[in-house]
């Protein structure tokens, strides 16, 4: 049913739909609408047989969802940023163990200093766990990924990040088309565990396993991330078969056809790429745009077929691998092996800094002339950054930097 | 054709509820509808804003409202304090919470070169004491709105209103809406003839 | 569990054996129908108080539950040597998931059986005591908050002995660890609050906690069988002597259980909702140097300069717990 409504408050809802039997967070900005709205749907009983637990911690939280999931319960969760780390053991420990929970991440900043607006710092610290990640780019992908995701886990028996902007997504407001219970269950099926918890049949979950058996094991689960490319557009394809609309697959090419320049995003940031690459079309400009939506697995192999005929690419990215540059853009490096593409990376929006239109038209009008540096930071206050610089060099006790900086910001505005 | 309003407040003063309100107006008009808030610190009475942007296609673009073609006032103190009319278009709407006119309020010369009927005020707050005994201007202020811009008709944000609160309530907010809708639209009136 | 009198026959012990008992109230261990939950083939060490906790509660609790129980284990030496890569010593579901997690880990299985209906099924959580006072405190803490229908089970061998025995807060006093070495101006581990986390879980009101020993197995059983019959939080903390890192011979364990409790330094008693409801009484007051004197971990206090004040410190808190709990019979 076609619906005005927040964000999470349409997830929350498509969740219910899934039918989960345990539910467990823990409430951080920006996904505590998400967690209220299933909290109040469990408790007026409209989503009946659903346990809804409130926990301690995030680390609890992921942790009773791996003994509920272990016990064959349907299981979700959701956490950002710094709940995200602070159960950044049971993350590894739940896709170590093939256990197929479903977590939303409101994506937000990591502190310190700390920030609660957008960016995928969060999401990218665990990308090497083993989960599935996919990347919303509106609310009505987010709602539509969600039921994709239990789907997915519960067939690979794998865990699954659903990656949603926080606050540019989660708390806005738009139209969207909140499936129904019938459509729901034709496309969910009743978990079937390949592993279960049962005194009908013991079994031991969690052993050490030595030298003579890593390997093989973290072998079968890179291998299982290697069927999810397989799996994740044909879930795609029944979804939109039964649904009536495109959501999810690995990535998705806007006006690539003859594209010289290419942009390559993830996640809500693509609905202002794409006004702007239909500014720039209508001019004549030769530009498209790629959005990924499965970020792990990483899609090499299409990203390759789609941006192999553009002679440059410009990696714009919500994440900042310190001491290296872009994350997103060193994936891609895989996926254009054995091409001339070039690639710009561009780190845009860490913190909520907002992206604008403007910004990044002038950043595509450079990038045609190849006349960005490898790695650019977009609208960076370079002034600000230059006068820490040299209170550095001047003086052994500098202060900290974050308050220096905003010292300084908060006196230029008040001239 | 894309209309993008920014509505600023303080928190506290419902300045989210009333984007929110606004978009599904729109909706229930069969228009698309974007409505998200600018985040600061959650405290009651710092400045706050939110944004509607409203379209007959879908609407992609997720920046703030840099350039909005219709700025809500909700708070009258926010004038000489922050920058409020950044980037307002300049055939723009301004509606501001007042008792007092433009030129009263300081910021005459702000607005010069401006449409005089699409400069109006009203006061919100009072038809909600009035109305629904809390001085929360947000929901008045939407029927101003639908007044001096046209973009959303008045029986849509009544629509909207009902479908926001309880009866009781809703029956006060409505009555504020359409009496400052009503009084809107008398401004506009002089305001053109003069 | 009804007191039956029961006359001493033997001499100079307190042997009692089974056939003295009535059928159903012999030991769970005694019958050959008992499940074996933690199988032989386990590799602890000869003499390790944790395995034969772990047996006998286990299987007490599966007597109680009409076998229907999974168990979640904390990281630690129970986990490891039950679960030798590639063998399980385990035959009941059993699930290890992190060091610090086993109770928010059981409360979520506790929630699938719930939601699944399957009413019958108890959870278990068990673990160290570096697993329950220290890294799963917190977990340990909002299980019990939210009274969630699981039986915590904490195998107290007071330190962290499966990493090479380094100080857990269980630890007491004076007693040398690889972090807490016998050198300087205060050897051993220093003189903190202690953290009783039986006495926590009274403070949340749970509907049972038990402090149990394994030189007092039938009460082990008896604690597990009646924790069995609760719905909600319970806990059952039980000092399992380790042979290895406590310094002891293999062979003393439950004579040092025993001592810990006969000294008072280890209280036995249950609590029902935060109040006290049952204590074991001491038969035989004995001074702390007779339970410390057994243990190389103690060993720097003894020998040409005993540290007297230390050891009157010990003392002192096993006085305190003597008095607090009533623990002499009146005459």
């Amino acid at each position: 049913m076609l619906k005005q409504t927040e964000g999470s408050h349409a997830m929350a809802e498509a969740i219910a739909l899934c039918r989960p039997e345990v539910i467990c967070a823990y409430p951080i900005t920006p996904q505590t609408h998400i967690v209220e709205g299933l909290g109040e749907i469990v408790k007026s009983g409209e989503l009946d047989n659903c346990e809804f637990i409130n926990v301690e911690s995030e680390f609890a939280a992921l942790s009773v969802a791996i003994g509920a999931s272990a016990a064959g319960a349907r299981t979700y969760t959701a956490t950002a940023s710094q709940g995200l780390l602070f159960m950044a053991e049971a993350v590894y420990n739940a896709a170590g163990l093939g256990l197929p929970i479903v977590m939303t991440i409101g994506n937000r900043a990591i502190g310190a200093p700390i920030n609660i607006w957008n960016d995928h710092t969060d999401s990218m610290s665990m990308r090497d766990a083993g989960w599935i990640q996919i990347y919303a780019e509106n609310n009505q992908e987010a709602v539509d990924l969600h039921i994709q995701a239990f789907r997915l886990a519960e067939e690979l028996s794998m865990p699954v990040m659903v990656c949603v902007d926080g606050f540019i997504l989660t708390h806005a407001y738009e139209r969207i088309d909140v499936p129904d219970q019938k459509q729901v269950d034709a496309y969910i099926p009743p978990f079937e565990p390949r592993q279960v918890l049962d005194p009908r049949e013991p079994v031991s979950i969690g052993a050490m396993v030595g030298p003579d058996a890593f390997m093989e094991v973290r072998y079968l689960a890179h291998h299982k991330q290697m069927r999810a490319l397989e799996l994740i557009p044909q879930l795609s394809a029944e979804f939109e078969q039964k649904f009536g609309r495109k959501a999810g697959d690995l990535i998705k090419a806007y006006r690539c056809e003859d594209a010289k320049t290419i942009v390559v995003a993830l996640g809500s940031v693509m609905g202002t790429i794409k006004d702007v690459i239909d500014d720039m079309r209508e001019q004549g400009e030769s530009i498209g745009a790629v959005s990924i939506c499965s970020f792990r697995p990483f899609p090499t192999r299409q990203l390759h077929d789609a941006l192999c005929r553009a002679e440059r690419i410009v990696v714009l990215e919500k994440a900042l691998s310190l001491g290296i540059g872009g994350v997103v853009s060193h994936d891609l490096h895989m996926a254009l092996a054995g091409t001339t593409v070039r690639a710009y990376t561009v780190v845009a929006g860490l913190g909520g800094r907002p992206i604008t239109k403007t910004s990044l038209r002038t950043l595509f009008e450079k990038a045609q002339q190849d006349a960005l540096e490898p790695l650019t930071f977009l609208d960076l206050n370079q002034n600000v950054v230059n006068r820490e610089i040299d209170r550095e060099k001047q003086q052994r006790r500098s202060g900290p930097t974050a308050e220096n900086i905003l010292r300084d910001l908060a006196a230029g505005n008040a001239r | 054709m894309l209309f993008q309003v920014r509505i600023h407040g303080r928190g506290g003063q419902g300045v989210v509820s009333a984007a929110e309100m606004l978009s599904v107006a729109a909706f229930l008009e069969n228009k698309h509808a974007q409505a998200f808030p600018s985040f600061g610190s959650e405290r009651m009475g710092a400045p706050v804003m939110a944004f509607c942007r409203i379209d007959d296609k879908e609407i992609r673009l997720r920046e703030p409202v840099m350039h909005p073609d219709a700025l809500i006032i909700q708070d009258p103190t926010l004038l000489h304090q922050v920058d409020l009319f950044s980037g307002v278009t300049p055939n723009g709407y301004i509606l501001i919470n007042s008792t007092r006119s433009f030129d009263e309020l300081g910021i005459g010369d702000f607005v010069k070169g401006y449409r005089p009927e699409h400069l109006c005020t009203v006061p919100a707050t009072e038809l909600a004491l009035k109305h629904v005994g809390r001085p929360l201007p947000n929901v008045a202020l939407l029927g101003g709105f639908a007044a001096i811009s046209g973009k959303v008709n008045i029986d849509s944000v009544c629509a909207a209103i009902r479908d926001k609160f309880p009866p009781k309530i809703a029956d006060g907010n409505i009555a504020a809406a359409r009496d400052a809708y009503a009084f809107v639209r008398e401004e506009m009136k002089e305001a053109s003839h003069a | 569990m009804d007191k039956q009198p029961v006359k001493f026959y033997q001499t100079g012990t307190f042997t009692v054996g089974n056939r003295l008992l009535a059928p159903d109230e012999r030991s769970v261990q005694a019958n050959m129908t008992r499940t074996n939950s933690l199988n032989s083939g386990h590799r602890a060490c000869q003499g390790c108080g944790e395995a034969l906790g772990a047996r006998y509660a286990i299987d007490a609790a599966m007597r109680a539950a009409n076998n229907q129980v999974i168990a979640a284990n904390a990281t630690g030496c129970l986990e490891v040597f039950s679960t030798p890569y590639p063998e399980t010593s385990w035959q009941i579901p059993w699930i290890h998931s992190l060091f610090g997690n086993a109770s928010a880990v059981a409360t979520g299985v506790a929630a699938a059986m719930k939601v699944k209906g399957r009413k019958d099924v108890r959870v278990i959580a068990q673990g160290g005591d570096g697993g329950t006072t220290d890294i799963g405190f917190g977990c340990l803490s909002g299980m019990f908050e939210r009274n969630d229908d699981v039986l915590y089970i904490c195998y107290d061998n007071q330190a962290y002995m499966n990493t090479g025995v380094q100080r857990s807060s269980a630890t007491p006093p004076a007693a040398r660890t690889a972090t807490t070495m016998p050198v300087g101006p205060e050897p051993g581990a220093t003189w903190g609050q202690g953290k009783n986390v039986p006495q926590i879980a009274m403070a949340h009101g749970i509907p049972y906690v038990a402090t149990a020993s394994v030189a007092y197995l039938h009460d082990l059983e008896a604690k597990v069988k009646k924790a069995m019959t609760i719905h909600g939080a319970r806990y059952i903390h039980i000092l399992v002597p380790c042979p290895l890192g406590w310094g002891a011979a293999s062979q003393d364990t439950i004579r040092l259980a025993r001592l810990a409790v006969e000294t008072g330094l280890f209280p036995l008693y249950e609590a029902e909702h935060g109040e006290v409801v049952a204590s074991q009484k001491i038969r035989q007051r004995v001074p702390v140097e007779e339970y410390l004197k057994l243990q190389k971990r103690f060993a720097h206090l003894f020998g040409k300069q005993p540290a007297v004040e230390t050891i009157a410190r010990i003392q002192a808190m096993a006085d305190r717990n003597i008095r607090k709990f009533a623990l002499l019979e009146d005459r």
